[in-house]
């Protein structure tokens, strides 16, 4: 059904078959490519209690130096795709493409890669992980300094004293505050130290999953900044988010998912200033400084993804491009948009 | 008029959070306090919302002192207050549907359901379909929705919103915000707290900025 839906295209629209799809002049070197990339998890026996389609023919290039910023609204499977890229998916999932991790000794396809090349070779080393609550990653019953020396030993082989200081300071953390035991951290605190977890390993891909939700403003920019910082040092880094306003801070390119899809996808300056798709439109107007209005209805459950374009099966009317019915993205002018593609 | 002079309110003997603290809510008008976390903003909802009992000064209640916090607080005055916090997760009884969750306040207070379940319930987007699922069931945002509605179901003169949005998405704040604002328009008066500056500025009459 997919296949034939391409046929439609024209020469300018041209269907995409990887993410290769951001023109410029000289792009930075890839550093992880998800291509077609899909995650259905079987529920019940069998699969008999239905099927969750998480993440559905999901392209993406990160490319090093830059912050690529997934957004969508919270349930719309963009959390899966950490997991997917890390080999952390529960038994009950099923993966369909692939997310080739670019690197010196050839490419590896991280879904189907031996758990011990993964946890030997990539997690922590080559795709670093800052987690949505840090707080609950951190042992409470040792300081932060200690679990930061032993991620840094395990990584590294070795961690002196001022080694694991120049870490924290990398985090934008005081080493004084190292000494602390996570219950006497606060919130932005902790996020920071497993900032610094994520970069014990000198990763060349950051994934960011959340790791703004409850901070305050402050401490958002704190940790958007730090994101910015680790891209300026060539790491590639994934910010996955649903607060827009971080996601139009820091990030160079931007991606929508709604309902498992990415919908539209492009440089972020661009898109944020015009968006095509109604759903990014929606998120945008739903903002404060954007209209604060509402998107109608309810993202569909994931285990019932309507055919053709889910977001016009929500809101049939919304203003924008009209719908093709194309629930797969097209490259027009250097970004990607899916089924309402501009005149 | 949901007043609180001079507060003085910690959690540690000699280390007050709140230290002289008045504020007032009109019926009808919504209060936004900013501030960055730790500042004491969440203290000061609590002892608004009747939860937490302050060290020293006064809370009155449309010209009432109150005289008990907690379990203490009488009825009249406990469900005079509704309150939405910041995490639905943890806010909710995970053994219940939404339906029953948006009901308690109800069952718990005898009194019975006008249409006032249905009139929110819609109001805040939630469908039969989802009231019949439990916690784990929906996301962060529809269950925030079950928390708005929980807290408006008695038809509370005051509506006390700690960080009501922090944890859910856009699209789901500029709804849980129209609502908040056609009640307050109602008459409701409302302490809005977030630390997002620009959510209060678009949300309420006045700001407060705590440092």
């Amino acid at each position: 059904m997919r296949e034939t839906s391409v046929t439609k295209t024209s020469v300018t629209k041209t269907p995409v078959a990887n993410a290769d799809t951001f023109t410029g002049t000289r792009q930075p070197a890839s550093a992880l490519t998800v291509d077609r990339l899909s995650v259905r998890f079987r529920l019940g026996r069998k699969g008999k209690a239905g099927i969750v389609h998480a993440a559905a023919d999901v392209s993406l290039r990160l490319r090093r130096g830059r912050v690529l910023a997934l957004v969508g609204e919270s349930g719309c499977g963009k959390s899966v795709l950490t997991s997917a890229l890390l080999g952390l998916l529960p038994a009950n999932a099923q993966t369909r493409g692939r997310a080739l991790l670019h690197g010196p000794g050839g490419d590896l396809d991280l879904c189907t890669a031996p758990e011990r090349r993964m946890s030997r070779q990539v997690r922590g080393r080559r795709i670093g992980l800052v987690p949505q609550s840090a707080a609950s990653h951190l042992t409470p019953v040792r300081t932060a300094r200690s679990q930061l020396a032993e991620s840094m030993r395990h990584l590294r082989g070795a961690a002196s004293r001022s080694d694991v200081d120049a870490l924290a300071e990398r985090a934008g953390l005081a080493p004084a505050s190292l000494d602390a035991y996570p219950h006497e951290l606060s919130g932005g605190m902790a996020q920071r130290v497993g900032f610094a977890l994520a970069l014990a390993g000198e990763p060349d891909v950051l994934l960011a999953d959340e790791p703004t939700t409850g901070l305050d403003r402050a401490l958002v920019d704190h940790v958007t900044d730090g994101l910015a910082t680790a891209a300026a040092e060539d790491t590639a880094v994934l910010l996955i988010t649903h607060d827009l306003a971080a996601g139009r801070r820091v990030a160079d390119d931007v991606a929508v998912m709604y309902a498992g899809r990415i919908v539209e996808a492009g440089p972020a300056g661009d898109v944020f200033a015009d968006p095509w798709h109604p759903y990014t439109r929606g998120l945008l107007g739903a903002l404060p400084d954007g209209g604060f209005e509402p998107i109608p209805g309810h993202p569909p459950e994931l285990t019932d993804v309507p055919d053709g374009c889910a977001f016009c099966a929500r809101v049939p009317d919304a203003p924008g491009p009209p719908c093709n019915g194309d629930p797969e993205p097209v490259a027009v002018g250097g970004r990607l948009i899916a089924g309402h593609v501009p005149c | 008029m949901l007043s609180a002079k001079d507060l003085v309110v910690g959690y540690r003997r000699g280390r007050p959070v709140l230290d002289g603290v008045d504020v007032e809510l009109h019926p009808g008008a919504t209060l936004g306090l900013a501030g960055p976390s730790a500042c004491g903003k969440s203290t000061l909802a609590a002892v608004l919302a009747l939860l937490l009992e302050p060290w020293s000064g006064s809370v009155t209640l449309d010209g009432q002192p109150v005289r008990g916090f907690r379990h203490r607080a009488p009825a009249t005055q406990r469900t005079a207050i509704g309150v939405v916090f910041q995490q639905p997760r943890l806010a909710v009884e995970p053994r219940w549907t939404l339906d029953a969750v948006v009901r308690a306040p109800l069952v718990a207070s005898r009194r019975r359901d006008d249409g006032i379940v249905a009139e929110l319930t819609e109001a805040v987007g939630l469908t039969r379909e989802l009231l019949a699922r439990r916690p784990h069931e929906v996301s962060d945002g529809q269950l925030q929705r079950a928390c708005l509605a929980r807290a408006l179901v008695l038809r509370p003169r005051y509506l006390i919103c700690d960080e009501m949005t922090s944890m859910v998405d856009a699209s789901t704040t500029a709804l849980l915000v129209r609502l908040v604002r056609s009640v307050a328009a109602e008459g409701t008066g409302v302490l809005a707290v977030s630390h997002d500056d620009a959510l209060l500025e678009a949300w309420a009459d006045d700001v407060v900025r705590w440092r």
